[in-house]
């Protein structure tokens, strides 16, 4: 089994939580992991990228090889188009679908969203709006999470038992919320 | 025990299992995450390693020298241009040798994520004579602490460790051990005529130490960290360093049909360079950074076998490595399949809203508009960011100080306004002697020491010098009518411009301290005190 993946987002938008549960997740199943983070200057209100890279085999590279990318992971929807040279032929994008605007010169959304369903295998949700309507309002990126799960190739029990293991710290209400935005996620898969 | 660490965290946790009783270091991308990991670290604690920033990386590199001495091992840490401020000590340490092992860790930066420039520490290990070590994967790095301060003691040498950003900011499983090693005792064996460099004694060490090259070099071409990978087809070989041996590897999952020297301990085996050379048609040189073995190679080959690399083009002259800059040079084609999407806008990273430097940055380009030539002096911090739209309010940054002397330097050219910008950290750091030349001369500048109290950019971490900044500008000799403290916020404009162009206007060195935390700290501050209460 070998999955790399590419997370990205805005700084500070959280990208580096759903690659925790994964790294969980994966860590208990055994499987070799290498994650490339993006720290320092470029965090300030950039786009921030993390190559994330589980196999069951050794892994090398800390980073993707260009159409080496089987999921692209994205907390907003341009960043989500920034790496498609790096996605393979059939890989997935899951991104979620609210613009975050910060520099003048963002392009229309409807234009955004046009480049995305022209890719083969997109899942674009509304994780703030389903965040909110359910409730899990600072659990949306483990919405985004859940909506990933098949593209991950990774079990749903092992990314809930990760999310159990993960926030059980935080108590019952903040693990409940999370299982709860997963199976959101889950739902919205195609 | 398995872990998932950063590199970072992987060489932290390795010198706390090696018996550290000190890291020394001043915040630096991307180092910083190791001494974070000590400071939360229960062994730590428990141990009493020392662990708090120190002012700059000059102070950490002597003050770890002072650990040893007294025969304790000691760590210190920096990003690469970190290497140069400490640069006196670090390559008088050669001289002096050491007591207990000593660690200096260099994390570069090639491709400048977070930095000013590109330079390679490895050349520093050997400017300085000092054994050098380049791990290639974070299992390496964390096994490779143990390693490197035990040949410290052994050689009686410091010893460089050298990673750059991918390794540094690159989590991975690594096996930890259970116990860690116990840690010196302190011992008085530390020898004066070593440490006391007067010339004559200095002259010594430096044959010494010269001497020991020779063994240092048959130490590194027997070392378990550098391998000889066979491969039978001997078109090519190939060497690479560090994390680049990883790239070459990712290009072949089936195998490397070439032989391939993998090095990760210096100075450079030549012994095994000569092998490959001679074995080979041609010789790849692939390595993180400048073209460090590469140029030795030129001059090393009897000129049997080619050289590629990073000289000759195969590999880009700057810039860092991926597995597509290998595979390309390797002559593979890349998998790439579908282009860039035009439509996405570039997103530069921006000061955060509601920062007080934003508000500084306003007050000044308000007052400036009013002169003809205003010049602004910058430094390195967030506030650098004060380059970009919409403020484009500073004209350099160079290094960490450079603000107030080159205001100065400016001044004594006869340029009216000249402003100096720097943060509170960077002050303390590397500002207080510049300031001290300033006042010396009452060089007409205004300098903005822009306190957030904390050092932001990278993450937040203590600034040595809160709660003292009108206390040393005082000491330094500013004058008390000319040092102000104000608080950056819009409310506050009038006020601040005012005194912006009153100690602009006044021909002599001021200080005006804008004074606000800055909107990251704050929050997480803000964030305990409510958990905090919760639990009350």
């Amino acid at each position: 089994m070998k999955t790399d993946i590419i997370l990205c987002g805005v700084g500070g938008q959280g990208i580096l939580s759903i690659a925790t549960i994964i790294g969980e997740a994966a860590m208990n199943e055994n499987l070799y992991i290498k994650q490339a983070e993006v720290h320092g200057m470029s965090q300030r209100g950039g786009d921030v990228q993390s190559n994330l890279r589980i196999s069951s085999e050794p892994i090398n590279s800390d980073l993707i090889a260009l159409g080496g990318a089987d999921v692209i992971i994205s907390m907003e929807p341009m960043e989500a188009l920034r790496y498609l040279p790096y996605l393979n032929k059939e890989g997935w994008i899951i991104t979620s679908s609210a613009p975050f605007v910060n520099i003048p010169n963002y392009p229309e959304l409807d234009t955004i969203m046009a480049d995305l369903n022209k890719m083969p295998n997109v899942i674009i949700v509304d994780i703030e709006q389903l965040a909110k309507d359910n409730g899990v309002n600072r659990s949306a990126n483990v919405i985004l999470l859940g909506a990933a799960q098949k593209a991950l190739g990774i079990e749903y029990d092992k990314l809930e038992d990760a999310i159990r293991r993960v926030f059980g710290r935080k108590g019952d209400a903040v693990v409940e919320a999370n299982i709860k935005a997963l199976a959101l996620g889950r739902a919205a898969q195609k | 025990m398995k872990k998932l660490l950063l590199g970072d965290e992987a060489i932290a946790q390795g010198a706390l299992d090696a018996g550290l009783s000190g890291v020394y270091a001043y915040p630096g991308t991307p180092s910083t995450e190791i001494t974070e990991y000590i400071q939360a670290s229960p062994l730590a604690k428990e141990r009493g390693v020392h662990s708090r920033w120190s002012t700059n990386e000059k102070t950490a590199m002597e003050a770890a020298l002072g650990m040893s001495f007294m025969g304790k091992r000691a760590l210190v840490c920096m990003k690469h241009v970190g290497m140069n401020v400490c640069a006196d000590p670090f390559v008088n340490s050669g001289m002096t040798g050491v007591n207990g092992g000593v660690v200096v860790l260099a994390a570069d930066d090639p491709s400048m994520h977070s930095s000013q420039d590109e330079q390679d520490s490895r050349f520093y290990g050997k400017f300085a004579l000092i054994p050098t070590f380049e791990p290639s994967s974070q299992q390496e790095a964390y096994d490779m602490m143990a390693a490197a301060f035990d040949y410290s003691e052994q050689q009686k040498l410091p010893v460089l460790m050298r990673v750059t950003t991918r390794m540094a900011h690159s989590r991975a499983v690594v096996e930890v051990k259970n116990e860690a090693r116990k840690q010196n005792d302190m011992n008085y064996n530390a020898v004066a005529a070593n440490w006391v460099l007067l010339p004559a004694n200095a002259r010594k060490r430096n044959d010494i130490v010269t001497a020991q090259q020779a063994t240092l070099e048959e130490n590194a071409a027997n070392s378990a960290y550098n391998k000889y990978i066979e491969g039978k087809d001997k078109k090519m070989g190939i060497i690479a360093s560090g994390i680049a041996f990883n790239y070459v590897n990712e290009c072949f999952p089936a195998g490397c049909p070439f032989p391939v020297l993998k090095i990760s301990q210096y100075p450079l085996p030549k012994k095994l360079v000569r092998r490959m050379c001679d074995e080979c048609d041609s010789v790849m040189v692939v390595e993180e950074g400048q073209p460090f073995i590469e140029e030795m190679l030129r001059g090393v080959m009897p000129g049997n076998a080619e050289i590629k690399g990073r000289l000759t083009g195969e590999l880009p002259r700057t810039g860092e490595l991926t597995p597509d800059i290998v595979k390309k040079a390797l002559g593979m084609e890349t998998g790439q399949n579908f282009s860039s999407c035009e439509d996405v806008a570039p997103r530069p990273p921006a000061l955060c809203q509601g920062c007080g430097h934003r508000d500084v940055y306003t007050a000044l380009n308000e007052v400036l508009k009013e002169y003809e030539n205003p010049r602004v002096f910058g430094d390195i911090g967030c506030y650098t960011l004060g380059f970009l739209p919409p403020y484009r309010a500073i004209h350099s940054c160079v290094d960490m100080g450079a603000s107030i002397t080159m205001a100065k330097g400016a001044a004594d050219a006869g340029q009216w306004p000249a402003v100096a910008v720097i943060g509170d950290s960077t002050f303390t750091h590397s500002g207080m002697t510049g300031l001290l030349d300033a006042v010396n001369e009452n060089a007409n500048i205004t300098v903005i020491i822009s306190d957030n109290l904390t050092t932001a950019m990278t993450g937040g971490q203590d600034s040595a010098g809160t709660n003292k900044f009108e206390a040393i500008c005082r000491g330094l000799g500013v004058a008390e009518e000319h040092l102000h403290v104000v608080t950056p916020l819009p409310k506050n404009m009038p006020e601040i411009t005012r005194i912006i162009r009153e100690e602009i206007n006044y021909k002599g060195t001021s200080v005006i301290i804008p004074r606000r935390e800055c909107i990251q700290t704050l929050q997480r501050h803000l964030k305990e005190q409510k958990k905090a209460q919760e639990k009350k």
